[in-house]
């Protein structure tokens, strides 16, 4: 979902600003005056710096209640303690229950680690560093049974890529 | 008032690259250039070698991956402030008297830390990555040795303290003409009744550059020791968290200052073309300032999924991720557009790069908003999406600006433009953005980013790369190759 959003957003505004950059461009050889045209840009500063702030309230104020921060306060139907070697994953148990609310506290034994979750189809659903001398927490209810890779999201040196492990969600009782 | 464009003669008919005067500094603005030019064709041919690697058209053995990793992300940092460099102290000797001296210090400090910074990689194996954190460069598990670490930091810490000296020298000598930061700001005319003539806009950025960077630099500094310490004493510790604010807070700020340095060639060279003076105008010197206090405080957007870090800096990362870049932007990109606009002016190579790099800065910041975006970074954090929208905005925004300015300088002695340099845009512009959305594709699809080897999945996103890193090689070594050729010229 957020991965569809961000591409949306980008392709939509992206085009339009090469889009107005390529008219632009085609315009150049033409001669005009250049206090109107100062105006006329003036005017258009101002409606796309204001129409951006309008656009940008409520678009930062609704997606700040979407992070990963505010934490369920119910208590978790499973606690997974997931730590960070280099390189490989710990995770204990490596096994949850579909539907219950799963704590995760992750932590990196040596060097700092990104704890990257994939579902089924490979999609990036949630992730949180692993970092030395902190655990960071992530509430998360899977909904589907399955596979669930872990892959570290943080360089941490030869052997990052091999950083690959699983956490399989049975289906719930 | 003297305008930034007005320091530029404005050519009365408007030929091709009439408008470089001798500056007194010609001679070592060129030999910053020729080493910029050579770094970038050399790091962006490390780039096509690593995505052919992921793509699996070659084999690259994974140590070696990551040792080209961490030679191409610091030395296109590095490389982006030397070229910046360039163009803001060629400007800027224009309005204040800058030390010749202090610019030789910096290229010698430039060079002694990249020999010692090639060393640690390719000699001694280093390979924590351009962003070096802490405590990855003392824990390599034997890839590479302390020696190799120390190097490398100190390598970095040269550099670093090259362009300390160069920015401070930027300060004494605008606040020598000014008098005050804030009057070199344009603070007088953005905030007060003054009708004097606002600073040009060359020194209003260079003096933002200057405010920026000396504490980044500080910050950086401070880091690089401790990390330095703790690899040759294992039992000082850092705190990881604290480590990483200091790394992230530097980087920010240094990366985004070559853009900042870099775009006052656009503000300068544009304008001797289109005949229309770039002038400080009273939303200018607002915008720069907004983005001068934003700028030092954007950085815990790259901490967002250290969940350890406070939820307060996070949100402010958020906030100033969407608002930041957009005064700067927003003057910069109507100003250009309204500058060539139906200007009569005819493209050329310089124009035609600079114009290309302002687009290229407007379209990518769209993406990396995006991923400024807490919830969304959740799924896009350390993807691939990450390189995408970085490419954008320094390989079609910032590289551009360098490229632009160095066809204004070499081919302003008379040369034309061939067809091969202007063949050479068009790859250069198809070839950045074909190469930047195939990252963002595959960030999209969650590809993980600095991974040495893909699944067999991802190979299709690295092979379309491939094909447009190639081409946006060859454009850059076309523009490279002339600007060599040309390059003698300059400081004659």
């Amino acid at each position: 979902m957020e991965q569809r959003i961000a591409v949306l957003v980008s392709a939509i505004i992206g085009t339009l600003v090469l889009a107005v950059f390529a008219a632009v461009a085609r315009s150049a050889h033409t001669a005009g005056s250049a206090n109107d045209i100062a105006a006329a840009a003036a005017r258009w500063r101002r409606i796309v710096f204001w129409g951006l702030s309008v656009l940008f309230v409520p678009t930062i104020a609704y997606s700040l209640t979407k992070t990963p921060y505010a934490h369920d306060l119910r208590s978790p139907g499973a606690v997974v303690q997931a730590t960070g070697h280099q390189w490989a994953w710990d995770l204990t148990p490596a096994t949850v229950r579909a539907g219950e609310l799963v704590e995760i506290r992750v932590t990196g034994a040596d060097v700092n680690h990104g704890f990257g979750v994939y579902d089924a189809n490979d999609r990036l659903i949630t992730q949180t560093q692993a970092m030395p001398g902190f655990t960071n927490v992530i509430r998360h209810t899977f909904t589907t049974p399955g596979t669930y890779r872990i892959r570290c999201l943080e360089y941490c040196g030869l052997g990052h890529h091999t950083m690959v492990s699983q956490l399989t969600v049975t289906p719930a009782q | 008032m003297t305008s930034a464009a007005s320091s530029v003669q404005a050519p009365a008919e408007r030929a091709p690259y009439s408008a470089a005067p001798a500056t007194p500094g010609n001679g070592l603005v060129a030999i910053y250039l020729g080493i910029t030019a050579i770094v970038l064709a050399l790091l962006m041919v490390f780039g096509l070698l690593m995505r052919a690697s992921q793509a699996g058209f070659i084999t690259i053995p994974p140590n070696r991956f990551y040792q080209l990793l961490t030679a191409h992300g610091i030395g296109m940092v590095a490389i982006s402030g030397l070229g910046g460099a360039a163009v803001m102290w060629y400007f800027l000797s224009r309005y204040v008297s800058l030390s010749r001296g202090i610019l030789l210090a910096n290229l010698v400090c430039f060079l002694l830390g990249v020999v010692l910074v090639l060393g640690a990689i390719f000699v001694g194996g280093f390979a924590a990555a351009w962003t070096f954190l802490f405590p990855l460069p003392a824990k390599s598990l034997g890839v590479w040795g302390t020696d190799a670490t120390a190097c490398y930091l100190i390598g970095v810490l040269l550099v670093g303290v090259g362009f300390l000296l160069l920015f401070l020298d930027t300060g004494r000598a605008i606040l020598s003409k000014y008098g005050s930061l804030g009057r070199a700001l344009g603070w007088p005319q953005a905030f007060g009744n003054s009708t004097d003539e606002a600073p040009p806009p060359t020194v209003v950025a260079s003096t933002v550059v200057t405010i920026i960077n000396i504490p980044a630099i500080a910050v950086g500094a401070v880091i690089l020791t401790m990390s330095l310490v703790n690899a040759l004493t294992p039992s000082f510790r850092v705190n990881a968290l604290l480590a990483k604010n200091l790394i992230y807070f530097f980087g920010h700020v240094f990366i985004n200052s070559t853009i900042y340095m870099s775009v006052i060639g656009v503000y300068e060279i544009l304008p001797a073309f289109t005949g229309r003076p770039w002038k400080s105008s009273k939303p200018f010197l607002l915008a720069w300032t907004a983005t001068m206090l934003m700028v030092v405080a954007v950085y815990p957007h790259h901490l967002f999924m250290d969940y350890a870090n406070p939820t307060w800096a996070s949100v402010l990362g958020q906030v100033l991720s969407y608002t930041s870049s957009l005064p700067v932007l927003a003057v910069t990109a109507a100003g250009t557009l309204a500058n060539v606009y139906r200007s009569g002016m005819t493209w050329n190579v310089t124009t035609s790069l600079l114009f290309v790099s302002i687009m290229g800065w407007s379209v990518g910041v769209v993406p990396a908003v995006i991923d400024g975006t807490i919830a969304i970074n959740r799924v896009m954090h350390n993807t691939l999406w990450v390189p995408g929208h970085f490419h954008i905005y320094l390989l079609l925004g910032v590289v551009s600006m360098l490229f632009g300015f160095m066809y204004f300088l070499a081919t302003s002695k008379g040369a034309a433009d061939g067809a091969l340099d202007r063949a050479a845009i068009w790859m250069y512009v198809v070839g950045g953005l074909g190469f930047a959305i195939s990252f963002l594709a595959a960030g999209a699809a969650s590809v993980p980013r600095r991974w040495a080897v893909h699944d067999a999945p991802w190979m299709t996103y690295d092979r379309i790369g491939v094909l447009f890193a190639l081409i946006i090689v060859l454009g850059a070594i076309a523009f490279v190759t002339a600007f060599l050729r040309r390059a003698r010229a300059i400081g004659t």
